[in-house]
């Protein structure tokens, strides 16, 4: 055992650490030679069960990037892992395993690495700050997600704003959704960046003293207070990222729609907190191609099969806006990781899909039915994916899942990454 | 179920005839809006803003809709909760909504006692989680004990434990309606006063207590269910319409409705 902690570079853990560690990491494998799974949360729950404090271990002598928001951070922060690689080797938890055990089980993986971009589910941002004393924080934006048992979105506002007051850690957020303003000018330094937030529906009553937020084309302020949408230094411009001292950087993604330009402006802008020059990392970015089977492109029976995850009503916005004009399969699910209610079918607004051809299926796509009636969409009921494959001609075929509907899919894909 | 896809909807091929998407369609427009004919069906979503945390836009959508497929002319308006309520509305709705804003809409809609008014000239309303609790005299939130709107003689409280999941129940016999369903998710239980009756005896869930659910009240209709509701209760919406137009509606196909609630139904069995 010695050895192989002398291996990892990591001997300068205190024992309990350096067992826990091994621990993990051995847990992880098992897990994944057993086909349990990605192995990323049961190594990282069992090391954490011998060193309560083995993620501040393992992050110790690092320096750390946190990602944190309703949508996108499995993305941006791979995107900021990406950039962050000109500077040499980064750890993290890319498989979206995003709470203290994913981050622990990840850092146990990797090994000794000066870097590490954690993604951080919201609820456990403070818990992570604490461990991890990170360079740069990204709040991206807040939302509803999983209705039937997130907090209020007011309420993970003030959580975050209480996560990161009085932090030395460097703030990249979001100046477009108000909920994440709220939370970041609470913070000593902070970058705003322009990122967009095409879902309205959950700020429009000010957190901080319950007036109205008035929008005015890309603009907001609140009425009753001094709350208002910041200047950003960092912007999106058409297929182009534009820094702090307006030069303008020309992004050459894999990755579809307006949201990944944003995630790649907030990638850029934590990367360069850390001395990375956005036009190093322009090449990085662009050989993302997928994550964890989002975005991926697959090959079957003379189809191109694209997989679009989408968790909550923004989410579903972004992916209309993804999508091609082209025969779409909508999956829904409503077990415990998405949530059990599906009345938020009625937040999205499916006519973008109108005059598209539409196929349905999931454990609830009679739910989806009666919505998409009410909302003049035509659509085909069909019993599963392949009978979606199935249905259409050879070609391009959109299909946009809920959560564990698209581990459904990803799974009849040979879980496609 | 039959390997051939089970075609879905589409607008041409409903025997009923009504118009496909893009061409006239339910009016939907905002309160400083100019006002609709005078002939028009209209329904007033209330504090959008502050309850709507569960889909409630679809309660105002379906009705919206079957309205317009008998060619009933329709109108939506959407009432901020700094917006006075027009008084001119046919059916009020009234959505969920977390403590904060619920308290918030209940110290709005008192001051501005505009919905107190329509109800009181027997106008229709649904009114839905916090919006039920808030028609109330009194309800909880933040811990403390807020005044309701004192519409109707309803109190609630809290519950010992938070009631999350398929709600169902048989709906009150004067009401001739089919079993409902729905999904709720709330922490209050609720009381009614003597003189009012329970929309549903449960048979799945909480509801107002574990025993009864809702209310009904002259063209009035409190529940807890989510869902929306309306989706998976085509005839409660087909009331609340009768109601406002003063006469009783004809059938329209529901296909999908039904079949949404064999399956919600099957569920909890």
């Amino acid at each position: 055992m010695t050895t192989a902690e002398q291996g990892t570079g990591r001997g300068g853990l205190p024992l309990r650490a350096r067992l826990a560690s091994t621990v993990s990491r051995t847990a992880s494998a098992l897990s994944r030679a057993a086909g349990r799974g990605d192995g990323s949360v049961i190594g990282g729950w069992l090391g954490l069960k011998i060193d309560p404090d083995l993620l501040k271990h393992l992050a110790a002598g690092r320096r750390v990037a946190l990602v944190s928001g309703t949508n996108g951070k499995t993305t941006t922060t791979r995107l900021t892992a990406a950039a962050m690689g000109v500077l040499g080797d980064v750890a993290t938890n890319s498989l979206g395993a995003n709470m203290p055990t994913g981050h622990t089980s990840a850092l146990a993986r990797a090994g000794h690495t000066p870097y590490a971009v954690l993604e951080v589910d919201e609820h456990y941002l403070k818990q992570v700050i604490d461990a991890t004393h990170p360079v740069a924080i990204a709040l991206l934006n807040l939302s509803r997600d999983q209705l039937d048992r997130a907090k209020e979105v007011a309420m993970m506002a003030t959580l975050w704003r209480d996560a990161v007051r009085d932090r030395d850690s460097h703030i990249v957020a979001n100046a477009d959704d108000p909920m994440v303003v709220y939370a970041a000018r609470a913070a000593r330094h902070v970058t705003w960046v322009a990122s967009g937030q095409r879902w309205h529906d959950d700020s429009w009553v000010c957190p901080a003293c319950g007036s109205h937020i008035v929008r005015t084309g890309e603009d907001w302020a609140c009425a009753g207070c001094d709350l208002r949408r910041p200047v950003p230094q960092w912007r999106v411009d058409g297929d182009a990222v534009v820094d702090p001292n307006g030069n303008r950087h020309q992004l050459m993604l894999q990755l579809p729609g307006r949201v990944n330009r944003a995630n790649a402006a907030t990638a850029l802008a934590v990367a360069a907190q850390f001395g990375v020059d956005p036009a190093a990392a322009l090449p990085r970015l662009a050989t993302v191609a997928s994550i964890a089977g989002r975005y991926a492109t697959v090959e079957r029976d003379g189809r191109t099969i694209r997989l679009l995850l989408a968790k909550n009503p923004a989410g579903w916005l972004e992916a209309f806006d993804m999508a091609e004009r082209a025969p779409t399969l909508l999956a829904i699910n409503a077990r415990d990781p998405d949530g059990l209610d599906t009345s938020w079918l009625y937040d999205v607004d499916f006519s973008p899909l109108q005059g598209r051809r539409v196929l349905i299926t999931g454990d609830r796509a009679m739910d989806l039915a009666v919505r998409l009636e009410v909302n003049e969409v035509e659509f085909e009921h069909v019993p599963n994916f392949a009978k979606a494959v199935a249905a259409v001609p050879p070609g391009r075929l959109e299909v946009i899942a809920n959560y564990t509907a698209f581990q459904d899919i990803r799974a009849e894909l040979n879980r496609v990454n | 179920m039959s390997t051939e896809p089970t075609r879905g909807y589409g607008p041409p091929a409903e025997p009923g005839g009504y118009a496909p998407a893009g061409r006239s369609g339910p009016r939907h427009r905002a309160a400083g809006d100019d006002p609709a004919s005078e002939s028009a069906l209209r329904i007033v979503w209330l504090c959008p803003d502050l309850l709507s945390t569960y889909g409630d836009r679809g309660n105002m959508l379906i009705l919206a809709r079957r309205a317009y497929v008998r060619g009933i002319p329709v109108e939506t308006i959407e009432v901020r909760s700094d917006e006075p309520v027009p008084q001119e509305g046919d059916i009020y709705l009234l959505g969920g909504g977390e403590d904060g804003p619920q308290a918030l809409a209940a110290q709005r809609l008192n001051a501005n006692q505009g919905l107190h008014r329509a109800l009181a000239r027997g106008a229709t309303a649904l009114v839905v989680c916090a919006g039920y609790q808030l028609i109330g005299t009194s309800f909880f939130a933040k811990g403390t004990k807020c005044p309701g709107l004192g519409i109707l003689d309803i109190t609630s409280d809290r519950g010992p434990t938070r009631a999350v999941g398929e709600l169902a129940g048989e709906a009150d016999p004067a009401l001739n309606l089919p079993t409902l369903t729905g999904f709720e998710n709330h922490g209050g239980r609720t009381h009614l006063g003597p003189g009012l009756t329970p929309l549903a005896r449960v048979t799945t869930g909480v509801g107002n207590d574990g025993a009864t659910e809702g209310v009904w009240h002259g063209k009035i209709i409190g529940t807890y269910m989510h869902g929306p509701v309306l989706a998976r209760n085509p005839a409660l919406a087909d009331l609340l319409i009768s109601w406002a137009v003063g006469s009783p509606v004809a059938p329209i196909d529901d296909t999908w409705p039904n079949r949404l609630r064999a399956e919600r139904l099957a569920a909890i069995r």
